[in-house]
């Protein structure tokens, strides 16, 4: 038994880390879990992608219809990963866009949030507004972690929520444990209603 | 992971590592005594762990200026029994060839590991060269990892190899390797050395030509000897799975076989290699006479492809064999899941079913990497674009180099036109300014003048050429990590360390016209370029700016935080900090009036106030948050 999952967002928003911290979690709750990454170039504003496979598996790559869940930071990069899913996938997407330079200089154009949610059919979608909750908490860089608590809540999730929560207050000072937690619960709390 | 986890003495505990963190583990348990690199991408965090644990681990480590330097001082620590590993991407070894071959030559005496991390499908670099191919041309054995757990126990392997065989050994890891994370479990951390001794002994360890004709054959002994462990080593294995087709594979390929075979339950044997080099031919003769059909799964060179096709040639092994050379598998990019089901289908002719969800086709913008908000290389290429403009010169050539600024290359910027390599910006820019009658402009960052540009530099003052040179001098490495660099007052281990001035250096050669800049000033940046580009001669501006990231870290970590926003009653659309600033934070919106605008993402903004300062209508203004 496998679950494939596929974190996608743009660069600054925390996906590195979200990603794994669920790692961390994963190991704490005694399953196997192999991830992967990719460092390099432009920090901020591009794509970035992790895959993550917990339970038994080899490879640290998801392949076409073999992620279970998808962890969409961004509606269109949630959109962009959608051909790892299989029906019946599950997909966590934060609904408030980052225009990419390349619709600002008018070489593209951004899509409508909600005919990309209106297209997502056959798939179990979870909506939240991720960035609006973490900037009313008061940190608006806390909305990685408000995708973890949402992620946590999806049925069958196979790493407990005590787990993660754990592995958060291992990764961050103890100062900013409050918020994070409170962003974890708030995005659980999202992601139960609609499911 | 914290960075001192890496050092918890407890056999059996068990860490989520990144397989480059997962390599320091390994060479921690081997003992070893002394580090150097030049940081590069996939290889990068590697240095980064050390630079936090070597003083408590009790070893040497430094950023060396380049990889032939870095190459140059390990060699020397392990010919004095020091255990030492020098590491770099796949691209760092051709700057370290010159040294590398002849530790090939000269042996060593303490365990000498040279770790390349290969790129494959370039996610950070110029080209996908397969690396394994210098431990043929130099004689090393060569190992490939291709997990976490292997990059731990294959580094400590690799040591006592090196050791037991008096030869340097090339450890080959691939970014699918580098960049994975996953359990690791520790073993016992190692004794250290301390202190090294050498002992003269200039017949072995001088090539001068007398010398190395001898040294030549003691090499291809080493090879013999080192093919026999390669025949017995425990890093190649075989998995049965009680079937007639074998499959040979190593490193990173290794994950999606064994998955895949998992999954659709193939009757498939298969050969790990993990030991590739010298090429383990006993092992593989056997093998694939046990079986009637082979596949071999690598990722870019047919390497094993070809040494097994010679082997079952020599032996008179009349085994179907299957790879790259007959088209079924490419000889690019990295592999993937979908590729192995997709290949092996075609093979065996059979389907492998798999349920796959298939998405609307919806046109969606694409989302390059850019220099992140607050990166003061925008704010430079913006003053040289402008200079430019104002000086109507449209046909300058940009040489450029390589680091994060290499995305000057994007629009609305186009600062890159040509490039070659580390350091290349300078010889390139002498080549054109000789070559042709344009103006020439060169772009290099502070971390890659000093590795590879200074010679270059040398080159332009003496031989009068006629050029801009623009150090972007953003105190560090940025690209990699931020390391630190000769340019700065810390070494790798986090010390107080002498600096170089760069502009007394530049200065030092002869040259006059040399400019220190601040890019955020940008009015001011822009005048110096105008002035640089009207200069017959060689003028050198340095455009010295703290990375943003570093800035911004800071600033979060001291509890201070503001983004600048759009004041629309004053904002009259002009574009000029969104289509010609084009900072990744800065975007237009169609709002519900059907009115486009302009605004700022305040989850991106860093708060540089660049665009505030270019804002011709005073319509950006700064917001406090915390």
């Amino acid at each position: 038994m496998k679950t494939g999952i596929v974190f996608a967002g743009v660069g600054g928003q925390g996906v590195l880390t979200a990603s794994s911290i669920l790692g961390v979690a994963s190991l704490k709750a005694g399953l196997n879990v192999v991830m992967s990454e990719v460092h390099g170039m432009a920090q901020r504003g591009g794509v970035v992608v992790t895959e993550m496979n917990i339970g038994d598996a080899h490879s640290p790559l998801v392949g076409r219809g073999e992620a279970d869940i998808i962890v969409g930071f961004e509606p269109v990069e949630a959109y962009r990963v959608l051909s790892k899913a299989h029906p019946g996938t599950h997909v966590v997407v934060n609904v408030e866009p980052i225009v990419p330079i390349s619709a600002s200089l008018g070489n593209a154009q951004y899509p409508e949030v909600q005919m990309l949610l209106d297209r997502m059919n056959n798939l179990k979608v979870y909506p939240l507004e991720a960035t609006q909750i973490a900037r009313d908490l008061g940190n608006v860089i806390t909305a990685n972690i408000v995708m973890l608590g949402a992620l946590s809540a999806i049925p069958g999730f196979p790493v407990p929520a005590d787990s993660i929560k754990a592995a958060i207050m291992d990764k961050f000072p103890k100062s900013v444990h409050e918020i994070n937690l409170k962003a974890f619960d708030k995005g659980a709390e999202q992601v139960r209603k609609l499911a | 992971m914290k960075h001192a986890n890496i050092l918890i003495d407890e056999p059996g505990h068990k860490e989520f590592l990144l397989g480059n963190e997962a390599i320091v583990r390994g060479a921690l348990e081997a003992g070893v005594d002394f580090a150097s690199t030049y940081p590069g991408t996939p290889s990068s965090e590697i240095g980064n762990v050390l630079f936090y644990i070597s003083k408590k681990a009790g070893m040497y480590f430094e950023f060396s200026t380049n990889e032939k330097v870095a190459m140059e001082v390990s060699a020397a620590a392990a010919i004095s029994g020091l255990r030492a590993m020098v590491f770099f991407k796949h691209v760092g070894l051709n700057v370290a060839a010159d040294a590398f071959m002849s530790t090939a030559y000269i042996g060593t005496h303490g365990g000498l590991v040279v770790i390349t991390a290969d790129d494959p499908s370039m996610h950070s670099s110029q080209n996908e060269q397969d690396n394994r191919y210098y431990a043929q041309i130099s004689g090393m054995p060569m190992l490939e990892p291709a997990n976490a757990q292997e990059m731990k126990d294959f580094m400590k392997y690799a040591m006592e190899l090196s050791e037991k065989i008096g030869t340097p050994v090339l450890f080959r890891t691939t970014t699918r390797v580098n960049h994975v994370r996953g359990i690791v479990e520790y073993g016992p951390l190692g004794e250290k050395r301390g202190k090294g001794k050498f002992i003269k002994n200039p017949n072995k360890y001088v090539p001068i030509p007398a010398n190395s004709r001898r040294m030549h054959l003691e090499l291809l002994e080493r090879i013999e000897k080192a093919r026999e462990e390669a025949n017995h080593s425990p890093l190649n294995r075989i998995e049965l799975h009680g079937g007639e087709i074998g499959i040979i594979t190593s490193g990173a390929a290794y994950n999606y076989v064994a998955d895949f075979v998992e999954k659709y339950g193939l009757k498939a044997n298969i050969l790990k290699l993990g030991m590739t080099h010298p090429f383990p031919d006993e092992l593989v003769a056997e093998f694939i006479s046990s079986v009637n059909k082979v596949i071999v799964v690598e990722e870019l060179e047919p390497y094993l492809e070809k040494n097994t096709r010679t082997l079952a040639q020599m032996r008179r092994i009349a085994v179907p064999i299957y790879g790259k050379l007959d088209g079924y598998f490419p000889r690019a990019y990295e592999y993937n899941p979908d590729l192995i089901r997709e290949t092996f289908s075609k093979i065996l002719g059979e389907k492998f079913e798999t349920e796959v969800y298939s998405p609307d086709e919806i046109e969606l913008p694409p989302r390059p990497p850019v220099l992140c908000p607050g990166c003061p290389h925008r704010a430079t290429y913006y003053a040289a674009m402008m200079a430019l403009k104002q000086l109507k010169i449209k046909d300058a050539i940009i040489t450029n180099d390589i680091g994060c600024y290499t995305l000057g290359i994007q629009k609305p910027y186009e600062m890159a036109d040509y490039l070659l390599c580390m350091g290349s910006s300078i010889g390139t820019a002498v080549g054109f300014s000789k070559a042709t009658e344009q103006k020439v402009i060169g772009f290099v960052g502070d971390s890659t003048f000093f590795h590879g540009a200074i010679p270059g530099l040398i080159d332009a003052y003496h031989n009068n050429a006629n050029l801009v040179y623009v150090i972007l001098d953003n105190r560090t490495t940025a690209m990699t990590g931020h390391q630190p660099h000769p340019g700065l007052p810390m070494n790798g281990m986090g010390e107080k360390a002498p600096y170089v001035d760069i502009e007394k250096l530049v200065r030092g050669i002869g040259i006059d016209f040399v400019r220190t800049v601040d890019p955020y000033d940008v009015n001011a940046t822009i005048k110096v370029f105008k002035e640089a580009i009207k200069h017959e001669g060689i003028a050198v501006i340095i455009a010295k700016r703290e990375c943003a990231l570093l800035w911004d870290a800071r600033r979060r970590k001291q509890g201070e935080w503001w983004v600048y926003e759009i004041n629309q009653d004053r904002c009259t659309q002009c574009g000029l900090c969104s289509d010609w600033l084009a900072c990744a934070a800065i975007f237009k919106r169609v709002d519900e009036d059907g009115k486009e605008r302009v605004y700022i993402n305040d989850a991106l903004c860093d708060g540089c106030g660049v665009c505030a300062t270019i804002c011709p209508f005073n319509a950006i203004e700064k917001k406090v948050i915390r």
